[in-house]
């Protein structure tokens, strides 16, 4: 962890629960407390009726006021969809904006600050949104019944209009007399047989203006009055300091409006994004390595490789796995190898900053909006209450958005005091990465191995599983390690694989952890992009040993989560499984649990002539708990396989003694139009509370194809990506 | 000095002959509809029609763009540009968005040239336009879409 965090970030803790386990409202119908009085009364200015998640003004505009950053998961129009639920209102009527930071109001119920990750939007909100949608109602037809004399039961509300009789007023026409209405501490919530727009594919409130130019709406279309832009020459090393700067050059280039130096390194500050970049290339620095971290990924593999053989801190370690391996009729060992990745998001990071020495303002796609508040305080010294964050739509996160460190913001706000220390005036920077400071700048998934063991015997059920990993712990050193990091086992390292619910008596894992310098972070899915690879592969060599079946093998070993096998079997029936593939065409499925959402997915895959792998179709069985808006959760299944084909496909950060060897999309590509299969998803028809489905499609994809592609080739692809064996 | 059709208005700009036209829309007129991926035409979202035809505006100096017709995400009016945006809303295409100005600028070109394309005319087209989203199974269906739009 960078050392400038280790004072700044003290309340409000992240919650234990919430990482460990989510959790979620039940569904309908429920006379709720609690949860709406915490909510500050409504307020009017200017005519609007205004509570913390629900803004309504006299032109009839419902504003919904998102809690959560949306990145493209749809989480705006989810959130949307609750409160106009149950206010009644039209859904053309309702608009979103972001919410400020303020734990307090904002806080996401499962972690206990503000932040948008591990799949929880819904989940946490499902309850809180619905919530004050009813609420906002009962205030509305509260001051009808009052402005027309009339029982507040005699009122309909359809569409956003309230009637009664003879009389009729749209939401904005009350909204002011609606204002002076008391919060009610109780409301009723409808029950699923009266939804009208909960379970529908609702159109996503964002997609119009992301057709005609998106104006406005991301961080780097931000073009403040009077702004100007920054660019920042960074350690090729991670840790490496400026040595010596000879800035002479630089300054003399047009627009250039000043050169400073912060910890991160030297900041070009210009009128123009293509000027600032210009300039840039011409300072000349000299970096001080001591510090740096300068092994490669070849030192890294060597010294990883060598710890598979040495036991490592347990995770799990239930039954006797190793006399059970011993009465195996036959056993499967593998190592597996996994590359650093980059998220990669097409909207370069960037952040505004405004620091007048009273007060900062920073304008960003943040993710973690607690942690980036109380950072940006810190490091220029202020209260929280004179530091806004404001936060604009993010062009893709997969994660890379949801820093522990708020790296960005920390960068933003020490440029923003350098600037005003030097200029001894305030104007609005934006801190600008290039495409290169975005894929060499670290925060990657991390770099893992694995090692497994693991028998069958003769009837092929499995009798002993030994599982090694080894790799950076994401969470270790950050705020979440208090909780997520137990026994010196990180659980982002081993999810998906010592929580498996495959019926294994006797299982053993155990992690090491190794210390690198290299900043690392969650990717979509997080410790699921490889431990789901290891354990559905090794499944299907299981199935092999055992001579079954790769479907029926799994089966029988779900006899305890109903809900997996339930997507297996969703998803077997409608690839016709049970019936020959095409000429040519070979399948591989995979099943896993994340997010507690269930994804399985059947890969038909076809080897080109030139032993590349096409991935043709995929289809799907996913079960979210309750669908809240099928269409979008169809649209996160196909993009997150996406992606997760992407990661297996042609994807590898890789060091030479510390620095980074990529650079561009040229030498870092990810999935493109050609490479995606046609994918067709199968939802599970539920009422259980809903669950996350922005990542648990990403696991299942990477098992899957590589399962296709031992059909095909009698090749078992154990390290990735697949450029590696020329599959790509 | 550079002047040039931006949507149909003629504009001048007063920058260095190599400034690519990206950071002209973007930074000099403040026109961002045109968006920043990679800077070295790998990305595609920052495309644009020049006197028609989709060009990357980050590899595209603006002394090379006298006197010419750009067309971006703000102006395009197009028939198969219209039909094109009606088919991304219709299909839902769109998730964290980022790349679609490109990407509609792309396809709608495409659609301009060949009318009725087949999967493999879209991949040729849209290989350039990269996704990190994975929209591109959405894309497919609504380029067909769109180009049964032209055809009513």
């Amino acid at each position: 962890m960078i050392p400038y965090l280790s004072h700044l970030i003290e309340t409000p803790r992240p919650t234990r629960r919430g990482f460990l386990k989510l959790s979620a409202g039940a569904v309908g119908g429920l006379l709720i407390g609690g949860m709406v009085p915490r909510t500050a009364a409504a307020a009017t200015e200017g005519g609007t009726f205004a509570t913390p998640f629900v803004h309504i003004t006299p032109d009839n505009v419902v504003t919904v006021i998102s809690k959560h950053l949306d990145k493209g998961q749809g989480v705006a129009t989810g959130l949307a969809t609750l409160v106009a639920e149950e206010l009644d209102a039209d859904p053309a009527q309702v608009t979103v904006e972001f919410a400020p930071a303020n734990a307090e109001l904002y806080a996401n119920t499962i972690f206990g600050v503000q932040g948008t990750g591990g799949s929880t939007a819904m989940a946490n909100s499902f309850q809180q949104y619905r919530e004050a949608g009813a609420a906002a109602r009962a205030m509305l037809v509260a001051a009808a019944a009052e402005a027309w004399g009339v029982n507040p039961d005699e009122i309909t509300v359809t569409g956003g209009t309230m009637t009664a009789g003879g009389n009729t007023a749209t939401f904005g026409e009350m909204a002011s007399a609606a204002a002076g209405i008391e919060v009610p501490a109780e409301v009723t919530l409808k029950t699923p047989d009266q939804w009208l727009l909960i379970g529908k594919d609702m159109p996503r409130v964002d997609v119009p203006a992301k057709t005609t130019g998106a104006v406005g709406m991301y961080g780097m279309d931000h073009q403040p009055e009077d702004g100007l832009v920054a660019v920042t020459a960074r350690c090729p090393c991670y840790g490496g300091m400026v040595a010596s700067l000879d800035d002479s050059a630089a300054r003399q280039m047009r627009g250039v409006v000043d050169v400073l130096q912060i910890p991160q390194g030297v900041v070009v500050i210009a009128d123009n994004t293509w000027r600032a970049i210009q300039a840039r290339e011409a300072l000349e620095i000299e970096w001080d390595m001591a510090e740096a971290e300068g092994r490669g990924t070849d030192a890294l593999m060597e010294e990883y490789t060598a710890l598979l053989d040495e036991p490592g801190n347990t995770s799990v370690d239930r039954g006797d796995s190793e006399a059970n391996l011993a009465n195996a009729a036959a056993v499967v060992e593998a190592d597996y190898a996994f590359p650093y990745l980059a998220h990669a998001t097409m909207e370069p990071l960037n952040i505004t900053v405004l620091y007048d020495g009273e007060t900062a303002e920073f304008w960003t796609g943040s993710q973690i909006q607690t942690l980036d508040h109380n950072v940006g305080a810190g490091v220029l010294g202020l209260d929280p209450s004179k530091v806004q964050i404001h936060t604009k739509w993010g062009g893709g996160s997969f994660g890379r958005r949801a820093t522990a460190d708020s790296h960005l913001v920390a960068e933003a706000a020490m440029i923003g005091a350098a600037y005003l220390e030097a200029q001894g005036a305030a104007r609005p920077i934006k801190l600008v990465y290039t495409r290169e400071d975005d894929l060499h700048g670290r925060y990657y998934r991390p770099l893992h191995l694995h090692r497994v063991r693991a028998g069958v015997d003769a009837d092929g059920k499995i009798t002993g599983w030994q599982h090694r990993v080894v790799g950076q712990g994401i969470m270790i050193g950050t705020p979440f390690e208090s909780f997520t990091v137990k026994d010196g086992v990180d659980h982002s390292s081993v999810e998906g694989a010592s929580d498996t619910t495959y019926d294994l008596p006797h299982l053993a894992v155990d992690t090491h952890h190794p210390s690198v310098g290299t900043p690392v972070l969650w990717w979509r899915s997080v410790g699921h992009t490889h431990t789901a690879y290891v354990m559905e592969t090794m499944m299907d060599e299981l199935a092999d040993a055992a001579g079954q079946d790769p479907v029926a093998f799994r089966l029988a070993h779900l006899q305890n989560d109903p809900r997996l096998a339930g997507v297996l079997e969703l998803a077997a029936e409608k690839a016709g499984w049970d019936k020959p593939p095409a000429e040519g065409i070979h399948r591989g499925v995979a099943v896993h649990k994340s997010f507690n959402s269930y994804v399985a997915e059947i890969a038909e895959v076809r080897m080109r002539e030139d032993g590349t792998v096409k991935v043709e179709r995929v289809v799907c069985g996913v079960d979210c708990g309750l669908a809240i808006n099928p269409d979008n959760i169809r649209a996160q299944i196909e993009g997150g396989l996406g992606d997760g084909r992407s990661g297996i496909l042609r994807e590898e950060i890789t060091l030479t003694d510390g620095e980074v060897d990529q650079f561009n999309y040229p030498d870092y590509t990810p999935l493109r139009s050609s490479d995606m299969p046609q994918v067709d998803v199968h939802i599970v028809a539920s009422s259980e509370p809903p669950t996350g489905i922005g990542e648990p499609g990403t696991p299942p994809i990477g098992p899957a194809v590589a399962n296709a592609v031992a059909k095909a080739t009698g090749q078992r692809i154990r390290s990735l990506p697949f450029t590696q064996h020329g599959l790509a | 000095m550079g002047t040039f059709t931006l949507n149909g208005e003629t504009r001048q700009v007063d920058v260095e002959p190599e400034m690519p036209l990206l950071w002209v829309l973007r930074d000099e007129l403040k026109m961002t509809g045109t968006k920043f991926g990679c800077g070295v035409a790998s990305c595609g979202a920052c495309t644009v029609h020049l006197n028609g035809e989709p060009v990357r505006s980050c590899q595209t100096w603006i002394q090379d763009v006298e006197g010419m017709e750009v067309t971006t995400i703000e102006g395009v009016d197009d028939k198969a540009a219209k039909a094109i945006q009606t088919a991304w809303v219709e299909l839902q295409v769109p998730q964290c968005g980022y790349c679609q100005s490109g990407q509609i600028m792309q396809a709608s070109a495409l659609l301009t040239e060949t009318p009725k394309p087949t999967d493999d005319d879209i991949d040729a087209a849209m290989d350039g336009n990269l996704c990190r989203c994975a929209s591109y199974a959405r894309i497919r269906k609504a380029i067909h879409r769109a180009a049964d739009i032209m055809e009513a």
